[in-house]
């Protein structure tokens, strides 16, 4: 069980309260009509889903409903960060390869 | 290998049981082989017993970072049903299937397979009216499939609660007499023998670092324990970690990897003898030879390697069973486990090529790889063997999200999803 802050609320609740919505920081292609097949399906489908930490969005469907970012491992599941949405993360996983 | 039998069991007695033969070998790894295996669950054991039986392919290895089936075929719920909606899917469980009900005799090793049949509950108009459009597909594709009425229902199971009272009254049911459950363990145990027989190396207790690559083709693996092992080909059949080994590989995979959550209660006498399974009540049950209920749901919405998840998705668990089930409401819960599972995002797998040359995918089995542990070991086998994927794994190629061709599963995917 998770106790999330919620950067709008600014209080730790419980995580029932919050609703996972996948990874953070995606942005849909500017112009799509020009997308290859390719790009458009990795936009729609593709997913970084790594071991160690990952940034995703979630919202706090049974709170302030608003969405916020959350910097977290997904081995030991420690919430590292959380930051809104539009703001960057400052702890990011060092890309070895 | 010792062939298993009632003769031979009594023979052993005279010996007190100590002169069984081991069930298989601790090798260690030679440089080089025709098929590397990566991943020691049911599916890859699989695939390496088929490729030594049928496909005579018997220079293979399988490589387990830990212990042969102590993954998710470890922590799975056991149920094998083949009742999917599309053809591609329904016949590729489908051919699962009919290996299942032949296993035990196949690897002379009792997988205590037990079709006992499997309720998918209705408690919606709409949710009858998928559930015939279902049964429809399937007996049109010649699985076994029965639209039952409430009391129908309330006849093959009278713990469950089907009255008028009900919070979601059940309205009925799909029922597949042919479906079942299996021993978990018995089948990780009964195709690594079978395996190791033919003549596969099963590599325990090491993990594959790096995948090694040149000019685009796969050329072996690198582990911690062993250095470098060579193949001419690779497979990696990983479930959670399939990311992990396809980042090894330099590309993504449409795969996300949840913790799934399932629990067993303590044991009581034989109350349930038959598979439950409710999509909107969103729980399913079903009652082990030991006779301890084997519980399960949803997976955790976040992403996660941990083997674990929270604990108010088995609260939420238990009040589905207890919905639907009022009679287990002073039953106590033994254990709780997690698995990770690789989720597609149209429940559906990948058993697929790679954009690497003879590295071969499969993987986002999600929340129901048990069922179909013999048939896709099967047709990756055949597609390992021959360097082109098997018809039933055309489909589930993991280009079909670049071209659209999606194998959406969700409604029959079950319950998890």
């Amino acid at each position: 069980m998770f106790h999330i802050y919620c950067p709008h609320c600014c209080e730790y609740r419980e995580e029932e309260e919050f609703h996972a919505s996948g990874q953070a920081h995606i942005s849909r292609p500017l112009d799509p009509d020009a997308c290859t097949d390719k790009e458009w399906g990795e936009f729609m489908y593709f997913r970084a889903n790594p071991r160690g930490i990952h940034h995703e969005l979630w919202v706090h469907g049974a709170g302030c409903r608003k969405y916020f970012n959350i910097t977290r491992h997904t081995q030991t599941y420690e919430i590292l960060e959380v930051y809104k949405v539009g703001e960057k993360p400052s702890i990011v996983a060092n890309e070895a390869k | 290998m010792q062939h298993y039998s009632g003769f031979g069991l009594l023979k052993h007695s005279f010996s007190h049981h100590e002169n069984w033969q081991r069930v298989w070998r601790n090798p260690t790894p030679k440089k080089k082989y025709d098929v590397i295996i990566v991943g020691g669950g049911g599916h890859g054991l699989a695939t390496a017993y088929y490729l030594a039986k049928e496909f005579g392919v018997t220079n293979v290895a399988v490589i387990e970072k830990g212990f042969l089936g102590g993954g998710n075929t470890a922590r799975n719920t056991t149920i094998v049903r083949s009742n999917y909606l599309w053809d591609e899917a329904a016949h590729l469980y489908e051919h699962a299937m009919k290996l299942w009900e032949g296993l035990s005799q196949d690897l002379n090793y009792n997988v205590m397979f037990s079709q006992r049949g499997c309720l998918n509950l209705g408690h919606t108009l709409q949710d009858m009216r998928d559930i015939e459009r279902r049964v429809n597909a399937n007996r049109l594709n010649g699985i076994d499939g029965e639209v039952l009425d409430a009391q129908q229902v309330q006849e093959i199971v009278p713990v469950l609660d089907c009255s008028d009272r009900a919070r979601y009254p059940v309205m009925g049911a799909s029922w597949q007499p042919r479906a079942g459950v299996a021993r978990h363990d018995a089948v990780a145990w009964g195709f690594a023998r079978g395996a190791d027989a033919h003549g596969v190396d099963l590599i325990q207790q090491t993990e594959v670092e790096d995948l090694i690559i040149e000019d685009g083709t796969v050329v072996g693996v690198r582990t911690a324990r062993y250095g470098e092992i060579r193949a001419d080909k690779v497979g990696c059949v990983v479930a959670g970690n399939s990311s992990v080994l396809a980042k090894m590989g330099g590309f993504e995979l449409p795969l996300e990897s949840h913790p799934l959550q399932a629990l067993v209660s303590e044991p009581i006498k034989p109350i349930l003898d038959t598979v439950v399974m409710s999509n909107q009540v969103h729980g399913y049950a079903s009652q082990s030879d030991k006779g301890d209920l084997v519980i399960g749901a949803g997976i955790d919405g976040y992403t996660g390697y941990g083997q674990r998840g929270s604990y108010s998705t088995i609260e939420h668990t238990i009040q589905a069973i207890v919905e639907m089930f009022p009679v287990f409401s002073r039953v106590r819960m033994n254990r709780q486990w997690g698995g990770i599972v690789d989720t597609c995002p149209d429940a559906c797998p990948i058993i697929s090529e790679t954009p690497v040359k003879n590295l071969f995918f499969n993987c986002g089995w999600g929340t129901g790889g048990f069922k179909a542990t013999p048939g896709s070991g099967h047709v990756f086998a055949a597609s390992l063997a021959k360097g082109e994927m098997h018809p039933l794994a055309k489909p589930f190629s993991m280009f079909r999200f670049h071209n659209g061709a999606l194998v959406d599963e969700h409604g029959a995917a079950g319950v998890a999803h």
